[in-house]
């Protein structure tokens, strides 16, 4: 059944200008039922406006071992977060 | 026209109880999910149908008066829609040919005379639309598939044969309606239902059965037992505690 019916990642953008966000996964044959599928199991409650359905085998995920090198190198570079400029009121909100 | 929305309702909540029967006991998750928004989507129609008949009726029956306390003989379904499931191969060819019909049916009666139809159309076409792409999904792939799924919408395609032609039978009250403006005459969609099918059937390697027989009756009341059992399972709570609210 699995070999049959692989899994697939579901991604759904709720409203025009929002990015489509990782929702869940799925088991379906084909494309065309994976999308049914994630219709059926995913927008039950008015959530969705697209969908994407990604077979889970085309993601390439980084490497939990390789946490380290990956990401604690960005954590003391506190002068890529723009907070050491002063915003004029008149702009507003931000 | 009561009578004649009265048997479009029960059309629609008799195939949606025997959809749901599948909540639970479906071949994957994703269709366990799939098949009850499929049977809400049925339920949800003949809610609104049983309303206005109600109201046309002017004996103070509601929705539930008409769902829970008619017995079999008082429903006016047609007798596909209380056919067993079977298997899941049989389901999905039912609900095909049913939405199938339905689709086109709502489609042209977005222009009836009354408003409360009218209502109910602009709704259940888009159901039923995606009802026929799901459905007939699984109908091509299943027909188009192993030796086993083939045999199985085979004997689906003969079990569901006698059954299709009932749909387009105009019981008195349907041709008053008909006439009236109020709903769409059934004769006329027949050649457009063929063509779904006969598309499908031609993805799926099927042949299209040519009906040798066919069985009426159930718009004069007079049903299959399976009907029965359908509607003591679904009316046992509301006769046991009539008027309960929860």
């Amino acid at each position: 059944m699995i070999n049959e019916t692989p899994l697939w990642e579901v991604f759904i953008r709720q409203r025009n200008g929002l990015s489509h966000r990782h929702v869940g996964s799925l088991h379906a044959a084909d494309e065309a039922l994976a999308l049914s599928a994630a219709r059926d199991v995913y927008t039950r409650r008015g959530e969705g406006g697209s969908i994407w359905v990604v077979p889970s085998s085309a993601i390439t995920a980084s490497d939990p071992d390789h946490t380290d090198e990956f990401f604690d190198p960005a954590e003391d570079k506190i002068y890529r977060h723009p907070t050491f400029y002063d915003i004029p009121d008149d702009v507003g909100h931000m | 026209m009561y009578r004649a929305l009265l048997e479009l309702a029960d059309d629609h909540l008799v195939l949606g109880h025997r959809v749901s029967e599948w909540c639970g006991h479906a071949p994957m998750l994703e269709e366990d999910l799939a098949l009850p928004n499929m049977a809400l989507d049925c339920i949800g129609t003949a809610r609104a149908l049983y309303a206005r008949a109600g109201e046309l009726e002017g004996a103070g029956r509601d929705e539930d008066a008409l769902a829970y306390f008619r017995g079999e003989r008082e429903y006016l379904n047609c007798l596909l829609v209380e056919q067993p499931n079977g298997d899941f191969a049989q389901t999905m060819l039912r609900q095909l040919g049913f939405a199938a019909f339905m689709e086109p049916f709502w489609r042209a009666a977005a222009q009836s005379s009354d408003d409360a139809v009218r209502g109910v159309a602009g709704k259940a076409v888009k159901e039923m639309a995606y009802n026929i792409r799901h459905a007939g999904e699984w109908v091509v792939r299943l027909g188009d598939g192993t030796d086993e799924s083939t045999g199985r919408m085979r004997a689906a395609s003969d079990a569901l044969a006698p059954y299709w032609d009932e749909l387009f039978l105009s019981s008195p009250a349907t041709q008053e309606a008909e006439a009236a403006g109020i709903l769409p005459e059934r004769a006329g969609l027949r050649a457009n239902w063929e063509q779904v099918m006969r598309d499908v059937f031609a993805q799926a390697l099927l042949d299209w059965p040519e009906a040798t027989w066919s069985q009426g009756g159930g718009r004069e009341g007079r049903h299959g037992e399976g009907l029965g059992h359908l509607l003591a399972e679904m009316q046992s709570v509301a006769r046991a505690h009539p008027g309960a609210t929860w």
